[in-house]
């Protein structure tokens, strides 16, 4: 699958558009949240009320917060915990999801059925909303956010892999491994989980940035990461009563989510175009 | 007792307008060293049969009747039974070579893996021994082949390969699926000559399924036509070959291209066709399956069920026909053997 950008090389890979760019947001988020463990421009938490609701200048490049705090620091130290929240949900979500979803399409009959109407059942509660029971039941915090939208991430990749795997199952190579006495679980595990590496690599993309969108607005409500740790979502929040004194303060945390979202969901979309070039649309 | 004995396989698949009955009442019998054709149009059963024998049925699929082979019943082994049985002792070759292969795998890494599954061979004796299986069956440089992968190759070296694959572990039986329809026939005629060699080298029985009449004459020792899911004649092939029995096998004989003047009459060079549809499975007539397509069909055939009979001068020569004189008498259709 891999062949056609493996044999141009990573030269080749510049010819997909949505993958550079998407590269580039993402890995420009990475790095901040990895600078921001060393070094930061001021400390995220220190509060100092005398230089509260600084505009934008030298010092201060994005400004000061309602306390005074740097509002650069704070969204650099915000995207550890997008991150954060970002690959633990989706790797509880790829991880019991795609297990599920192997399971049902190697089974088949009633294990798939229970499996499958689960998910529908899971699916039927809108995301934020079960998210909000979970964190209701479990009580707000970071980890019990994360686990919310973990959890709400399995249905998502169960049926993605389900779907897929069966349509693994069908192929002739599958029949012909099965006619040389393999068993199910072996065919799954050599057959059908590396024919469909590339849909799931693709889909936690996606998941990933719907996570980070989901825990920014866990946080905004109030019910994902508590203070003092910042978080985009609660900087939103703490924002909206000052919109009209200091809209900056709304601005730059709204612009660090949709960046790493636009990135993520470029990147999602390219990754796809590089590993399935069938499914490309005319370029 | 023979190396596989199959008696009264019937499979049914059940589909959403009702029972589909893809296999009625087969039964032969095979021995080792001896290769058996099955012949007959698209959808007469031919593979249902061979998947059953597997016991690699779609979900929606039952079978009935009896299938032993060196007298133990393969339809009383547990699925996982079932697994060392599979690729070590019935192998199958397929139609397709060109998605029968894992994509994502090597060659080598494809063909050594029944070995190492079902004889316990390490990795480097798999190995060698798919140098020496991939070279009998006629890929060049054998030994760098071992890591190339499926798209690597054409479509006649893949079924070589798999045809090297069914035979790593000296299967007792070998079915192959319509093995060269998807390959050219330049490739077709190596293909063959290759499995008839290796069936003869092995001493394995061979189960070749075909609805190229060609192949099958060149092939096997025996011969079963199918019709609408059951065996309409069965021989030996240069006995079914001579007589043509059945109406059906008549008239498959017929839509033969044939190269030459012999099929050009008044002009104008036409295939001859068998007028009318194959039955559907779901609602077969209760008599013979092929009576409202037979020219000769008469009162009695559309009720009752037509018996297997020998004919008269071959006992090994057993054909399902109510009006097998007339069959046996005269061109049931018009072009038949001219």
């Amino acid at each position: 699958m891999m062949s056609d950008a493996a044999k141009k090389g990573w030269r080749g890979l510049l010819r997909y558009r949505n993958f550079v760019i998407g590269g580039m947001l993402t890995a420009w988020v990475i790095v901040t949240a990895l600078l921001s463990l060393v070094w930061t421009p001021h400390s995220a938490t220190v509060l100092a009320i005398k230089s509260r609701f600084q505009a934008p200048n030298w010092e201060h490049w994005l400004g000061t917060d309602h306390y005074g705090r740097d509002v650069l620091s704070m969204i650099m130290v915000g995207a550890q915990n997008s991150l954060v929240v970002g690959i633990v949900a989706v790797g509880i979500g790829v991880a019991i999801g795609v297990g599920f979803g192997l399971i049902a399409s190697a089974r088949r009959g009633w294990t798939e059925e229970l499996i499958m109407r689960l998910s529908d059942f899971t699916f039927a509660f809108p995301a934020i909303l079960s998210a909000i029971m979970i964190t209701a039941l479990l009580g707000a915090g970071a980890i019990n956010s994360i686990l919310a939208i973990g959890i709400f991430n399995i249905p998502t990749f169960a049926r993605l892999t389900r779907a897929s795997g069966n349509a693994i199952w069908s192929r002739e190579f599958v029949l012909a491994a099965r006619a040389a006495g393999k068993g199910r679980a072996r065919i799954t595990l050599e057959h059908v989980l590396p024919n469909i590496t590339s849909v799931i690599v693709v889909q936690a993309t996606i998941s990933f940035a719907i996570a980070i969108l989901a825990e920014a607005a866990l946080s905004y409500l109030g019910l994902g990461t508590q203070p003092p740790d910042p978080s985009w979502g609660r900087m939103l929040n703490d924002a909206q009563t000052f919109m009209f004194n200091a809209p900056h303060l709304a601005i730059f945390p709204g612009a660090a989510i949709l960046l790493s979202v636009l990135g993520l969901n470029l990147l999602g979309d390219g990754l796809r175009d590089v590993l399935d070039p069938r499914l490309t649309r005319g370029r | 007792m023979s190396l596989l004995e199959v008696e009264n396989l019937t499979v049914t698949l059940a589909t959403s307008s009702g029972p589909a009955r893809a296999v009625r009442n087969l039964s032969f019998t095979l021995d080792r060293g001896q290769s058996l054709g099955i012949v007959g149009e698209s959808g007469c059963g031919k593979s249902m049969t061979s998947l059953a024998l597997m016991r690699l049925l779609p979900e929606n699929g039952v079978v009935e009747g009896r299938i032993e082979m060196d007298g133990e019943s393969l339809m009383a082994l547990s699925e996982e039974q079932m697994c060392g049985v599979r690729g070590n002792r019935i192998a199958m070759i397929f139609q397709e070579p060109m998605t029968s292969l894992n994509p994502l795998h090597t060659i080598g890494r494809q063909v050594t893996e029944p070995m190492i599954l079902h004889q316990g061979l390490s990795l480097i004796e798999a190995r060698a021994e798919a140098v020496r299986l991939l070279e009998r069956v006629g890929i060049a440089g054998a030994a760098r082949r071992l890591d190339a992968y499926p798209h690597q190759m054409s479509g006649g070296q893949r079924q070589r390969v798999m045809i090297a694959m069914a035979l790593s572990c000296k299967p007792d039986v070998l079915i192959a699926d319509e093995p060269t329809t998807a390959l050219d026939v330049t490739i077709q005629g190596q293909i063959l000559d290759l499995i008839a060699d290796l069936v003869e080298e092995t001493g394995m029985a061979l189960i070749l399924i075909s609805h190229d009449l060609g192949v099958i004459a060149e092939t096997v020792d025996r011969v079963m036509v199918m019709y609408g899911g059951a065996g309409v004649e069965t021989g030996p092939t240069g006995a079914v070959f001579e007589h043509l029995a059945h109406p059906y096998t008549q008239g498959l004989f017929a839509a033969v291209p044939k190269l030459g003047g012999g099929r050009v009459t008044g002009g104008r060079t036409r295939l001859a066709t068998i007028p009318g549809m194959v039955p559907e499975l779901i609602n077969l007539p209760a008599g013979c399956t092929f009576a409202d397509r037979c020219p000769i069909v008469g009162d009695g055939c559309a009720g009752t069920a037509p018996p297997v009979e020998a004919i008269a001068d071959d006992p090994d020569h057993r054909v399902a026909c109510l009006r097998l004189d007339e069959a046996l008498s005269g061109k049931v259709f018009a072009e038949a053997g001219s």
